[in-house]
């Protein structure tokens, strides 16, 4: 009997000692670090090269399409960031002049976010007269 | 309606709490009358929540914008289809909808239950009723779908009804996204019944696995309505959102998943605890588990905890959330501590090489995967909560734990039926062993030497070549046997086969869908996509496929305008077909939408995007090939199929069958 539990000991101990390194590898790989336009700006430097996830609003009037990529800037009150979009699927239905935005990316020497994923939610008429609506479940999605 | 509606949520608050001390004490004391009466407190909440939905039905029906949460998702010129359906478009009639399944859940087990669990239904009862009265306290405290419009006039709130609502999110303008919610709520609420019966049974310290037997099909019918939804949820994602994908570890996609893999394991290791009175504990723990990630799954989909740590803040359903899973995980773990001695296994497990033991690795597997990604999605909340930093884990966390662990899952599926009970020797694993390996193998030898090379994508393919052979084997084996005995025909052998034991075969039949999934899964190994401006007359090629759009045209619907692209699609010079990929724009919610066009094989999928309107006036066209795309839908049918097989119920025979597959509990 003892002998058996050893077994299953040991068999849980190598699934789980598997998953922990999965996890820990993924995790480095996967990791991305909340910052706003404001937080950037007042950070500098220290997050080059980091990958990280920016929100803001996508400042009226400043999508363009070019040859290398989507242009746009994100605003947050004062501070501004421009973006590149080089991500592979279509910027998604609700990202438009004036919605929230959380792009995702690395900071590139010019300062501008070289982003590869966009997730965007509406600003919606009527939410300034009551308050927020998370509708549905699609709309964070990029 | 509104005073209406509100009437009928107010008055469940006094009905449910009554409800649920009656039966208690009806329970504890033995008196009937306590015990029917809290037996009608169920019923009168089903009227009343029933009363309240319909209700919200009608103002939806009658464009009544005075109400904050009609306006919010209606307009007049959306069809009434949707306008019935925006019943669940968000959050405060969501919650609602939820109360009301409950509620129907309740007096279906209340029916169902009418002349048998005696002991067991007042405990049942309050389980429900207590359940019932943290959701109607939610929707009245925290997200009333009866809420008024005001707007702040210089500091006084005014009344006030505009003339148009916001109109549907057009996301949600699409019937798979009309189906889904209903069909994953009722997976979601559907675990309260195994978890009323469990709780109910370590309370009275019901002798046997009676209350297994009980709610065995309800916790089937619950998780095979909680897996259509999560996949309804997949297909909806990937014809309605557009980026060429249907899955992409998204908190709200995660939150349906986590209850799933809880709820697969239990499935699993209920037929332990049925078969040999082992993982009794086990069993305990999962049950609960489950039915607090489903309410904890309404939580993360509802609060939008996830996707901004503010949000939830804000949000006050988070804490009524938080509170109700706080007492649940308190008092039902307290409970299965409290009762350990009852819990005790019948008996040991033998060998390493057991039925059992495949379980006891499936289940360790299922759960393990279940808290990666309970970590993995709450890991933004829990870094801002030590470090004071949002930090998020993306999809390559997700897939680098759980493609292997997928991987040793769909092994397991294609292995586990071929140990004996108790102990397997070498010589019979060898013997049914021999023939799906040998396939396997070969199958992963043509595939390596036809250029297939990523590693994950070639293990797939060849487990699932091991584990449809040994489905294969077992249908065979099981009718060569009836044939043998009984001289039946083959057709005949393999229908009764079913009728016999439905949750075995149907089960094999779920593990058969299972292997489809995975090759659809092992195809987006394949994936490629590129985006080009395309102005007519231009060309794109992609994997053999050419693409040329032949025009470009724009117009307008009283709900929308759109610009088309018309695109001929050619496959080695072969034309096969001519498709439209638009973007529209709503009107009423200002929100743009593409209509994505799919070319569908069984090989891959042409999936074509109207991504913009382009600097030269061309249109950004974005297309897709997803190799094996079709076989996760063609999988999930068959996976269904199999759930439904499961389901019914046994015929018997002559011979008497083993006693765990008769008795069967009440069906929904």
């Amino acid at each position: 009997m003892k002998l058996m539990r050893g077994r299953f000991l040991i068999g849980t101990g190598v699934v789980l000692a598997a998953v922990l390194w999965l996890a820990f590898t993924g995790f480095d790989e996967g990791k991305a670090y909340y910052r706003t336009v404001e937080e950037l700006r007042e950070e500098g430097a220290a997050n080059a090269g980091k990958r990280l996830k920016v929100g803001g609003s996508v400042e009226a009037g400043s999508i363009v399409w070019k040859e290398d990529g989507l242009h746009f800037r994100l605003t947050q009150n004062e501070a501004a960031l421009p973006v590149r979009y080089l991500g592979e699927s279509p910027v998604p239905d609700t990202f438009k002049d004036g919605s929230q935005a959380v792009v995702e990316g690395t900071v590139g020497s010019d300062g501008t976010l070289e982003a590869v994923k966009i997730q965007a939610k509406c600003a919606s008429k009527y939410e300034a007269e009551y308050g927020d609506e998370s509708s549905g479940a699609g709309d964070s999605r990029s | 309606m509104n005073e209406l509606g509100s009437l009928a949520l107010i008055t469940l608050y006094p009905v449910t709490l009554f409800g649920a001390a009656a039966s208690f004490l009806g329970g504890r004391n033995r008196r009937k009358g306590l015990v029917a009466a809290g037996e009608r407190s169920l019923v009168v909440s089903f009227l009343l929540l029933t009363l309240s939905v319909l209700s919200l039905v009608a103002l939806f029906l009658r464009d009544g914008f005075s109400n904050a949460y009609v306006a919010n998702h209606s307009n007049i010129d959306l069809p009434i289809f949707y306008k019935v359906t925006a019943l669940w478009a968000g959050q405060e009639g969501s919650l609602l909808f939820w109360n009301w399944l409950l509620s129907l859940y309740g007096i279906a087990v209340l029916w169902s239950n009418r002349n048998r669990n005696r002991d067991l239904m007042p405990y049942v009862t309050a389980i429900l009723l207590i359940s019932a009265f943290f959701f109607t306290n939610m929707n009245l405290l925290a997200a009333n779908p009866f809420r008024p419009l005001v707007m702040d006039h210089a500091g006084t709130p005014i009344p006030y009804a505009p003339p148009d609502g916001r109109g549907l999110n057009p996301l949600l303008q699409h019937p798979a996204m009309v189906v889904h919610p209903p069909v994953l709520y009722l997976g979601f609420v559907g675990f309260v019944v195994p978890f009323a019966f469990a709780l109910a049974a370590l309370w009275t310290r019901a002798p046997g696995v009676g209350w297994l037997l009980a709610t065995r099909r309800w916790t089937l019918f619950a998780w095979l309505f909680l897996s259509g939804g999560i996949l309804l949820g997949a297909r909806w994602a990937y014809v309605e959102l557009g980026w060429g994908g249907y899955w992409a570890w998204d908190p709200v996609e995660n939150a349906s998943l986590m209850p799933w893999l809880t709820g697969t394991a239990l499935l699993h290791s209920v037929i332990i605890q049925e078969k040999r009175g082992m993982l009794k504990v086990w069993n305990a723990v999962l049950v609960v588990t489950t039915y607090l990630l489903c309410v904890f799954g309404t939580f993360l989909t509802r609060s939008g905890i996830v996707s901004s740590v503010h949000a939830f803040a804000q949000s006050p359903v988070g804490h009524y959330f938080v509170a109700f899973l706080a007492l649940g995980v308190a008092f039902s773990f307290g409970l299965i501590w409290v009762r350990r001695d009852y819990l005790r296994s019948d008996a040991t497990l033998d060998s390493i090489l057991s039925r059992e033991s495949s379980f006891f690795f499936n289940n360790l597997i299922f759960l393990v995967a279940c808290f990666a990604v309970l970590w993995g999605t709450l890991f933004p909340v829990l870094s801002e909560a030590v470090r004071g930093e949002q930090i998020s884990v993306g999809p390559p966390y997700f897939n680098r734990i759980n493609v292997p662990i997928g991987l040793f899952l769909l092994f397991l599926t294609g292995f586990a039926p071929l140990l004996a009970w108790r102990r397997t020797s070498w010589p019979n694993l060898r013997r049914s062993f021999a023939w799906p390996a040998a396939l396997m193998l070969a199958a992963g030898i043509v595939l390596f030497l036809l250029a297939v090379r990523a590693r994950y994508a070639l293990i797939c393919f060849s487990l699932s070549v091991f584990v449809a052979t040994t489905i294969v084997m077992e249908f065979h084996r099981g009718g060569r046997v009836r044939r043998r005995q009984l001289g039946e025909s083959w057709p005949r052998a393999l229908a009764n086969l079913f009728l016999r034991n439905p949750r075995r075969y149907g089960g094999y039949v779920v593990h058969f869908g299972v292997v489809l999934l995975f090759v659809g899964f092992a195809g987006s190994s394949f994936n490629r996509s590129r985006a080009e401006e395309l102005s007519p007359g231009g060309e794109m090629a992609i994997g053999g496929y050419t693409l040329r759009v032949e025009k470009l045209e724009e117009g307008e619907t009283p709900n929308y305008d759109f610009a088309r692209a018309r695109v001929a699609l050619e496959r080695g010079g072969r034309p096969v077909g001519v498709y439209h990929p638009e973007r529209r724009f709503y009107f009423a919610s200002e929100q743009p939408s593409t209509e994505v066009e799919i070319h569908s094989t069984v090989r891959e999928d042409i999936y074509l995007v109207y991504a913009s309107t382009g600097e030269k006036g061309g249109a950004v066209i974005q297309v897709y090939r997803n190799p094996l795309v079709l076989w996760v839908w063609v999988g999930g049918l068959v996976f269904v199929l199999g759930g439904l097989i499961c389901l019914v119920p046994t015929r018997r025979e002559g011979s008497p069958a083993p006693k765990t597959s008769e008795s069967e509990g009440g069906a929904p």
